[in-house]
C-alpha cells in the first residue's frame, strides 16, 4: 500500500495490531471502542492473514482468550470500552503478576464527557491498580504507532500493556500511510510451568516483587519516554500533557504565539512516569501545568504540590471533557495572558436521542406499560435504554443489572410485606454478556418478576455486531430460549412486539405467572431496523385520517419520531422521510385514525 | 497550504458521517492533510450528530468556538445550535426552505433538501443535496464540485444504483442554486 488513506482512530489501532503481527484479537463491542475489532476483521480479510478474531460474550472472556494466546507465545490483543475493563479487571490483575510470553495489549477506550457511557472513569488508574504500564495516544496516527511500542514494551518486560485511547482518538479520522504487515511466523508454543501459570499465594508474593522490579525498569524505558514537542522553547514554566489534550495544547500554543515561549512535553506513558523526567522537570521549571484526561494520573506522580498545577490542585476541572476551548483558557491563564472567550454555545437546544422510527423496542415498552401499568421497570445497557423517554425504564446500573435489580426489587418489597409487579428489560447481547448468572440466582432464590428479553438478533447500539445466537459460518449458534429454560425458568414464551395486541396479551400472561409462581421470561423477537444483514419486512404506507382528535397519545406516550403533531391543524401527520412503515401506530391510536396500506418490501 | 475548519451538523440517520468522510477523502486526493472528529453511539439514534473537519496543518481533531470557516447544517435548528463555532467571516449552508433565524449578517446558502429528496424519492440524500448546494458557491470550500464527484464515484463504485441516485441528489443541490439564481 502506498497511498495515504482516511483512517478512524479505531481503524488505525487495528491496522497497528495487524502490522505488528497480532494473531489473536478479541473484543466485546462498546462505544467508543467498537470499530477496533471490526477493522481487525477487515484488515485480516484484505491481507489474507491466519488469525483468530472473535466477538466474545463479554470482556472478561475476551481478555482471557487473548491472554491465553500470549501465554502460548503469540502476539494478541483485546479491545473494550472503559467500563468493560471493570468486567475484565479480575483476569487482568492476575495476568499482571503472571506476566506474558507473546506481546499482549489490552485496549481500553475512555469516554471523557461522557458521550456514550455510564462513567468517566480513567482506565489509567486501573493500570496503576494492576501495576501495568499504560500508553496514551493523542491522535489516530499515534494510536497506530503506539501499538508497535506496546508490543515491544510487553515483550521486553513480559507484562500486559494497556493502550488507553479516548473518544476523541477513537472517533477522529486522519490521513495515514499504512505499512507492510510484519508476519512473525510464530507457532503456538505453550511451555508448561505450573509454578508460574498456576501460581499459589506463596509464589504470588514473589511474582509481586518481580512486577515491582519490572515497573521500576519500565520507568526508564527510552522509547516510551516523554517527548518535548517544541525543543526551542525556553521558560521557567512548562506544560505537560498526554493524549488528545496534548494535541489540543500543541495547536493552542501555536495560536496564542506561545510555541517558542512555553515548553510542551507530551507524556506517552503516563504510568509508570519516567523517573528521570520527573526529576528533570521538577529541577528545571518553577511551575508546571498538567493537562490530561480524566484523572490527575501524571500530576499525582509529579510530587510537588506547590509547583504542579492540574486536576488535584484545582487548576483543571476534575470532571467532563477537556475541550480545546477550556485548555486555551487554562493555558492562557498559566502563561499570564489576557483571555476573552469568543463565543459561547446557546444555553439550551438540541434534541434527545430516541429509538428509531419503527424500532421493535418501542412497541415492547408500550406493551409492558399496558400490561403492568403500576410496575417497576429495571432496564439495562443498549439502544433500549432510550425506553426512558417512553416511561418504560426506571433503573439502569450496568451490564446485566436489570435481572439482579428485578430480583432485588422483589425481595425488598417482599420483606416489607408487599408485592409489586416488576418487569425488567434486557437486550439479547446484554443477556449473554452478564444476564445469565443473575437469572439463575433469581430462580433459585424464588424471586417473582417478568424479564423481557429484547431479542433483535444483534448488538444494535454499537453497530450491529453478532450475538452468540446468530448463525454465522464457522460458528455454532446458541439459542436464547433453551438457555433460559436451563436456568430453571418455567415460563418462557416468544412473541413479536410489532403485533402489539398479541404481544401485550403475552406480557399480561407473564405478569400473571410472575405474581403467583416465579420468574417469567418473554422473548420479544423482531429484528433491528438498522441491521442491514436482515431481510426487509413488508412496508405499510401509513396515513392519519381526518378523524385524528389531536389527543397526542401516539406522539407523547408512544413517541415515534415519524409522527409529528402539527400545532396549526391540531392533528398528527406522518413524516414520510423517516417512517419505517412498521404499522404499530395503527394499534396505538385510541380513535383508530391511523390506517395503513400494504406495500412491497 | 490551504487551511480550512468546518462544522457539519445534523441528527442521527441523516448521513453526516458520510459527507464528512467524503470531504476528508477529497482532501486526501488533493494531497492535503486532514483530521475529523465524528459522533458515534447513542446520539446516532436521532440525537444531534456533529462532525468537525479540519483540512491543513492541524493537530487537534476539534474546532474551537469562533474558528470555523463554514458550517453545513442538515436541520435549520442546527444552524442556530452550532452557530457559535463560526468565525466572524463564516458562512452557513443549510437544509431550510427559508433563511433561518439568528444568523446575524453571515452569508447563508439555503436549500429545501427535505422536499427535494422526497420529490426524487431519495429520502436518504438530504446530506448530498445540501453539500451540492454549498459547492455551487465558488470558493467557499477547499474543493470544488468535480473534486467531490470523483471521490463519490470511487466510494460508491460497487453500488451502481446507489451511486446514481446519490449523484442525482448531489447535482440537484447544485442545480437548485443555479435555478434560484443565487
Ligand atoms: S438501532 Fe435497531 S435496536 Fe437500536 S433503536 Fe434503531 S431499530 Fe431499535
Ligand atoms: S408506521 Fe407508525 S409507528 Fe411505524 S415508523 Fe411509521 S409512524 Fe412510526
Amino acid at each position: 500500500m502506498s497511498e495515504r488513506i482516511l483512517m478512524q482512530g479505531n481503524e488505525a489501532m487495528a491496522r497497528g495490531l495487524v502490522e505488528n503481527g497480532c494473531i489473536v484479537a478479541t473484543s466485546y463491542p462498546g462505544t467508543p471502542a467498537s470499530e477496533i475489532l471490526s477493522s481487525v476483521m477487515a484488515w485480516q480479510k484484505a491481507e489474507g492473514l491466519a488469525m483468530h478474531v472473535e466477538w466474545a460474550i463479554n470482556e472478561k472472556v475476551a481478555l482471557e482468550i487473548a491472554y491465553t494466546a500470549s501465554q502460548s507465545g503469540l502476539r494478541s490483543a483485546v479491545a473494550m470500552k472503559q467500563v468493560g475493563l471493570n468486567v475484565a479487571s479480575d483476569p487482568l490483575l492476575s495476568a499482571a503478576y503472571l506476566g506474558v510470553t507473546g506481546g499482549f495489549i489490552v485496549i481500553s477506550a475512555d469516554d471523557p464527557g461522557p458521550h456514550s457511557s455510564q462513567t468517566e472513569q480513567d482506565s489509567r488508574l486501573l493500570a496503576m491498580l494492576a501495576k501495568i504500564p499504560v500508553l496514551d495516544p493523542g491522535s489516530p496516527a499515534q494510536a497506530r504507532e503506539f501499538t508497535a511500542l506496546a508490543f515491544e514494551l510487553s515483550e521486553a518486560f513480559q507484562v500486559p500493556v494497556l493502550l488507553r485511547p479516548t473518544t476523541r482518538v477513537c472517533h477522529a479520522c486522519q490521513d495515514i500511510l499504512p505499512a507492510e504487515v510484519n508476519k512473525l511466523q510464530r507457532k503456538a508454543d505453550f511451555r508448561k510451568d505450573p509454578a508460574r501459570w498456576a501460581a499459589t499465594p506463596n509464589f504470588r508474593y514473589r511474582l509481586h516483587l518481580d512486577l515491582n522490579r519490572k515497573l521500576a525498569d519500565i520507568a526508564a524505558h527510552e522509547p516510551t519516554a516523554p517527548r518535548l514537542l517544541n525543543p526551542g522553547a525556553a521558560s521557567s514554566r512548562a506544560v505537560v500533557a498526554s493524549g488528545v489534550a496534548a494535541a489540543h495544547a500543541r495547536e493552542i500554543l501555536e495560536n496564542l504565539g506561545l510555541w517558542d515561549g512555553l515548553p510542551l512535553f507530551q507524556v506517552i506513558q503516563p504510568y509508570p512516569l519516567h523517573d528521570t523526567f520527573v526529576r528533570n522537570i521538577l529541577d528545571t521549571y518553577e511551575e508546571i501545568l498538567v493537562l490530561e484526561e480524566t484523572a490527575g494520573v501524571i500530576e499525582l506522580q509529579l510530587r510537588d504540590r506547590a509547583r504542579v498545577r492540574g486536576k488535584v490542585s484545582g487548576a483543571v476541572p476534575e470532571a467532563g471533557e477537556l475541550l480545546p476551548e477550556l485548555i486555551e483558557h487554562i493555558v492562557a491563564e498559566f502563561a499570564g495572558m489576557p483571555f476573552d472567550p469568543v463565543s459561547t454555545p446557546p444555553a439550551s437546544g438540541g434534541r434527545r436521542p430516541t429509538l428509531c422510527p419503527g424500532c421493535p423496542h418501542r412497541a415492547s415498552f408500550y406493551a409492558i406499560k399496558k400490561a403492568a401499568p403500576k410496575g417497576i421497570y429495571p432496564s439495562d445497557i443498549g439502544c433500549y435504554t432510550l425506553g426512558l423517554n417512553l416511561g418504560g425504564v426506571d433503573t439502569v446500573l450496568c451490564m446485566g443489572a436489570s435481572v439482579s435489580q428485578a430480583a432485588g426489587f422483589h425481595q425488598t418489597y417482599r420483606v416489607s410485606g408487599e408485592q409489586r409487579d416488576v418487569v425488567a428489560t434486557i437486550g439479547d447481547s446484554t443477556f449473554f454478556h452478564s444476564g445469565i448468572p443473575p437469572l439463575i440466582d433469581a430462580v433459585s432464590q424464588g424471586a417473582k418478576f417478568v424479564l423481557v428479553i429484547l431479542d433483535n438478533s444483534t448488538t444494535a447500539m454499537t453497530g450491529n455486531q453478532p450475538t452468540p445466537a446468530v448463525p454465522l459460518p464457522g460458528r455454532v449458534p446458541v439459542a436464547i430460549a433453551p438457555v433460559v429454560e436451563g436456568c430453571g425458568v418455567r415460563f418462557c414464551k416468544t412473541g413479536d412486539p410489532l403485533d402489539l395486541p398479541g404481544f401485550t396479551h403475552l406480557v399480561g400472561e407473564a405478569v400473571e405467572f410472575a405474581r403467583n409462581e416465579g420468574v417469567a421470561v418473554v422473548i420479544a423477537k423482531s429484528p433491528c431496523l438498522v441491521d442491514r444483514t436482515r431481510p426487509r419486512l413488508p412496508r405499510r404506507q401509513v396515513e392519519v385520517s381526518e378523524t385524528c382528535t389531536g389527543c397526542r397519545v401516539c406522539t407523547s406516550q408512544f413517541e415515534c419520531p415519524a409522527l409529528v403533531y402539527d400545532g396549526n391543524t391540531k392533528k398528527v401527520t406522518v413524516d414520510l422521510l423517516i417512517c419505517s412503515g412498521c404499522g404499530v401506530c395503527i394499534d396505538v391510536c385510541p380513535s383508530r385514525s391511523i390506517t395503513g396500506r400494504e406495500e412491497g418490501p | 497550504m490551504i487551511s480550512q475548519q468546518l462544522i457539519l451538523s445534523g441528527v442521527g440517520g441523516q448521513g453526516i458521517l458520510f459527507i464528512t468522510r467524503l470531504l476528508a477523502e477529497t482532501a486526501i486526493a488533493k494531497g492535503l492533510p486532514v483530521m475529523t472528529s465524528e459522533t458515534h453511539g447513542m446520539a446516532q439514534r436521532g440525537g444531534i450528530v456533529i462532525s468537525h473537519l479540519k483540512v491543513g496543518g492541524f493537530s487537534s481533531p476539534l474546532v474551537r468556538p469562533g474558528r470555523a470557516d463554514g458550517m453545513i447544517a442538515l436541520k435549520p435548528e442546527n444552524a442556530l445550535l452550532h452557530r457559535h463555532f463560526l468565525a466572524d467571516s463564516g458562512w452557513i449552508g443549510v437544509n431550510a426552505s427559508s433563511l433561518p433565524e439568528g444568523r446575524g449578517d453571515l452569508p447563508v446558502f439555503p436549500v429545501p433538501a427535505d422536499s427535494l429528496a422526497l420529490e426524487m424519492k431519495a429520502p436518504r440524500s438530504v446530506n448530498l443535496i445540501v453539500l451540492g448546494r454549498v459547492l455551487a458557491e465558488a470558493g467557499r470550500l477547499f474543493c470544488d464540485f468535480e473534486d467531490v464527484r470523483l471521490i463519490l464515484e470511487k466510494k460508491l463504485a460497487t453500488k451502481p444504483s446507489l451511486l446514481q441516485s446519490s449523484l442525482e441528489a448531489f447535482r440537484a443541490g447544485a442545480d437548485f442554486a443555479q435555478r434560484a439564481g443565487c
